[in-house]
């Protein structure tokens, strides 16, 4: 038995049960715990709460089993603040094979939740969970109600109004059922994307590896920056891993872009691949009247940078999870572009 | 044993039992109501979409093998994308069976309706329309099927996309009949595709008519095997209106059927009409590559049985109003940098060639000649595309 993180609140939590409802123990028991059933049966629960990945709504302590992780290099996503968790059936363990995605066992899910503002004004948004079931993992979308009690089931998505930590107004999208599919995408399967073992700090594997929830190989691998670097640190591991972490789930061969050629991950080193004097393909208006997806030296005769540099629909890239622009991001894939040596 | 063998088959292509007709109605939330029907939809289910507009602001998707979604005309069903806020195309399509059919897109912000891995797929009687005609601005592709086997495209109409109406990309195995596309760029597009018939469609008004090419660099190379046959290609003299940096972009304006790069290609009795630069043009990706699959030049292409109409009288390209000066007023009807090889042209009708001898060599050391085909019978015609059993019978 694992402890939880937050060991004490959540033994409070049960602890008010039990003795609200001695006469049926075993029950209560279940009631306390994460919701396996629904994480693995064939339906998909309507509330968030459901699940009980949490013992108190909108404060996300997570419950038994339920564990925070950070990424190196997160996705961005109109700069929400992301709260991610992971959950693992007692008894289980995240399987490592070298620098990528660790492996995941039947019955675990990925949790994370998007938030906008800071402090007491904090909105959480929406949380997206990755279900692992037998027949492989399912993304759902559920949406926070205004009184910031639970989260619903939102299959098809939505649109809510809010501002950025910008300053910027916009309809922030959250994704479909199908749009959650179109990124955790590989040859038509959903999958994880965002905890590659390059991709974790080598504090959080240890601690996973000492408690005994992590097993196999997390050595010798690469490992990717850290984003809270990106106004000074040299820009081309920067970029790289930028490009791996937001634009590659689509464009790598298998992915939902794989059409494109342009293939952005990480350990691609084929410089035509990663767009360097790559034409374009299908890129329409996106193509901005440029030649090439990166030109080394010239930032502003890139596609891949006019792109990221646009919110609008039918020019922007990432096509989902983006009304704005990220200033960061583009700042740091320009400065790539420009220290690039050209021919 | 013959009545078992029937009952078998009749229980493979019967729809399965449980296939439910869900009914969706323009009107308050018609996006999220069409979006959770698309998603919640089962194999074999039909989603109904009710006359009238779909006032949408985000791209649909639909990743459910075997459904039908099915409106109450082009003209009577429409999805209208006109505030669309989001997504790279109106409906993306990801799974294999799908028939579409009896409905209209209008006015994505992206491409019209693209299909991904999506086999043996049906477009069959859509509308695809920028309804404030040829713009820069407007989506790339109208129908946009790309990385699938058997695709089938017809009776259906696109007009306005910047890039091409019907574009088929790294395909196998392709029907486009009966369509009519009307003020896109490129009308037609097949690229990076083999075994492609298109045929007894309408091409007029687009910048190019009828486009077969393949491109180094991307995933699936080395295009052929298509069939360019019985269609209508009039009056395409559009101005190029694709954005700087496509490859449509340097289509010029009044091409009619246009090959580049390619293998067995065959352009058989189609109306070529008042398509001002030329109605065939064939000729080698000239922009520097390093594919080592690659091959630049189009190969074994026939031209046959064609009607040729006034043309080439405004070639659009550097130098093409001196060109078409040297040939008496007007390119004859096929056209050709000299790259080409293998070329069978088998109507009695001249060919205009720059007589460039390398691939990429610049235009300016052309050397224009007129060439007169020696006809030497008929050339073989390529085995017919057909798609698999029972697929078309989806349109029952």
């Amino acid at each position: 038995m694992k402890g939880s993180w937050l060991g004490l609140a959540a033994l409070a939590v049960s602890g008010a049960l039990l003795s609200g409802a001695i006469a049926a123990r075993a029950t209560v028991l279940d009631l306390s715990a994460v919701n396996d059933a629904a994480l693995v049966g064939a339906t998909f629960p309507q509330t968030l709460s459901d699940f009980r990945f949490f013992i108190d709504g909108a404060r996300l302590s997570p419950n038994t089993d339920v564990t925070p992780y950070a990424l190196n290099t997160p996705l961005w996503s109109d700069g929400a603040e992301k709260l991610r968790f992971i959950y693992l059936p007692d008894g289980t363990q995240l399987t490592a094979g070298g620098e990528g995605l660790l492996q995941f066992p039947v019955g675990a899910a990925i949790i994370k939740t998007f938030a906008f503002g800071e402090g007491a004004g904090r909105r959480l948004i929406e949380t997206r969970v990755l279900l692992h079931r037998d027949d492989g993992w399912v993304a759902l979308p559920y949406r926070w109600n205004a009184e910031q009690t639970d989260a619903t089931l939102a299959l098809a998505g939505g649109r809510i109004d809010l501002v950025t930590s910008a300053g910027e107004a916009i309809s922030y999208a959250i994704p479909n059922k199908n749009q959650c599919k179109s990124c955790h995408n590989k040859d038509g399967q959903v999958i994880p994307i965002g905890p590659k073992a390059r991709n974790l700090s080598a504090e959080w594997l240890g601690a996973m590896v000492s408690k005994g929830w992590l097993v196999g190989d997390t050595a010798g691998g690469d490992s990717l920056p850290d984003w809270r670097t990106h106004a000074t640190a040299p820009a081309q591991p920067l970029a790289r891993a930028y490009l791996d972490v937001n634009c590659a789930h689509c464009h790598q061969p298998g992915g939902a872009a794989s059409n494109s050629g342009l293939d952005l991950r990480w350990e691609q080193d084929d410089p035509h691949a990663l767009g360097i004097m790559k034409r374009p393909v299908a890129a329409g208006r996106g193509a901005g009247g440029h030649d090439f997806s990166v030109l080394p030296g010239a930032p502003d005769k890139s596609i891949l940078l006019y792109r990221m540099d646009s919110a609008e629909p039918g020019i922007a890239m990432p096509e989902l999870g983006k009304s704005s622009v990220d200033r960061d991001g583009v700042a740091v894939v320009r400065r790539w572009i420009l220290e690039m040596k050209t021919e | 044993m013959k009545r078992i063998a029937l009952l078998a088959a009749l229980l493979c292509t019967a729809a399965p039992i449980s296939a439910e007709t869900h009914r969706v109605e323009p009107g308050e939330g018609a996006g999220e109501r069409l979006q959770e029907a698309l998603i919640l939809a089962a194999p074999g289910d039909v989603i109904e979409l009710g006359a009238g507009r779909f006032a949408l602001t985000d791209g649909l998707s639909l990743d459910v093998d075997g459904v039908t979604v099915r409106g109450a005309g082009m003209d009577a069903s429409i999805l209208d994308f006109t505030n669309q806020q989001g997504a790279g195309e109106g409906l993306l399509v990801t799974s294999d069976n799908v028939t579409l059919r009896d409905f209209a897109i209008e006015n994505a912000k992206g491409d019209g309706i693209k299909s991904k891995g999506a086999d043996q797929i049906i477009y069959h009687r859509l509308r695809v329309e920028w309804t404030g005609g040829p713009r820069a601005t407007n989506g790339a592709y109208g129908i946009y099927p790309v990385e699938s086997a058997n695709v089938l495209v017809q009776d259906s109409y696109v007009r306005g996309a910047s890039d091409a109406g019907i574009y088929v990309g790294q395909s196998e195995n392709i029907i486009v009949r009966r369509n009519r596309v009307v003020e896109n760029v490129a009308g037609i597009e097949i690229e990076n595709s083999n075994h492609a018939e298109v045929t007894e469609n309408l091409a007029t008004r687009n910048t190019g008519g009828i486009l077969v090419f393949d491109l180094p660099g991307l995933p699936k190379v080395g295009g052929g095997d298509v069939l360019i046959a019985r269609n209508a290609v009039i009056d395409n003299n559009t101005d190029n209106f694709a954005p700087e940096g496509n490859i449509v972009a340097s289509v010029p304006a009044g091409t009619g059927v246009m090959v580049m790069a390619n293998r067995n290609v065959q352009v058989l009795d189609n109306a070529l009409i008042n398509n001002a630069t030329s109605h065939v043009m064939l000729i080698a990706y000239s922009q520097g590559y390093d594919d080592a699959r690659y091959q630049p030049r189009p190969v074994d292409v026939v031209v046959r049985g064609n009607v040729y109409g006034s043309g080439g009288t405004a070639p659009d390209f550097d130098g093409g109003a001196l060109l078409a000066a040297a040939f008496g007023g007007a390119l004859p009807p096929v056209f050709t940098d000299g790259l080409a090889k293998n070329v069978a042209v088998e109507d009695p009708v001249k060919i205009a060639s720059l007589g460039l001898t390398k691939v990429g060599q610049p235009r300016s050391e052309a050397m224009p000649v007129q060439i007169t085909p020696v006809i030497a019978g008929q050339s073989p015609a390529l085995a017919a595309v057909t798609l698999p059993q029972g697929m078309e019978e989806r349109l029952r």
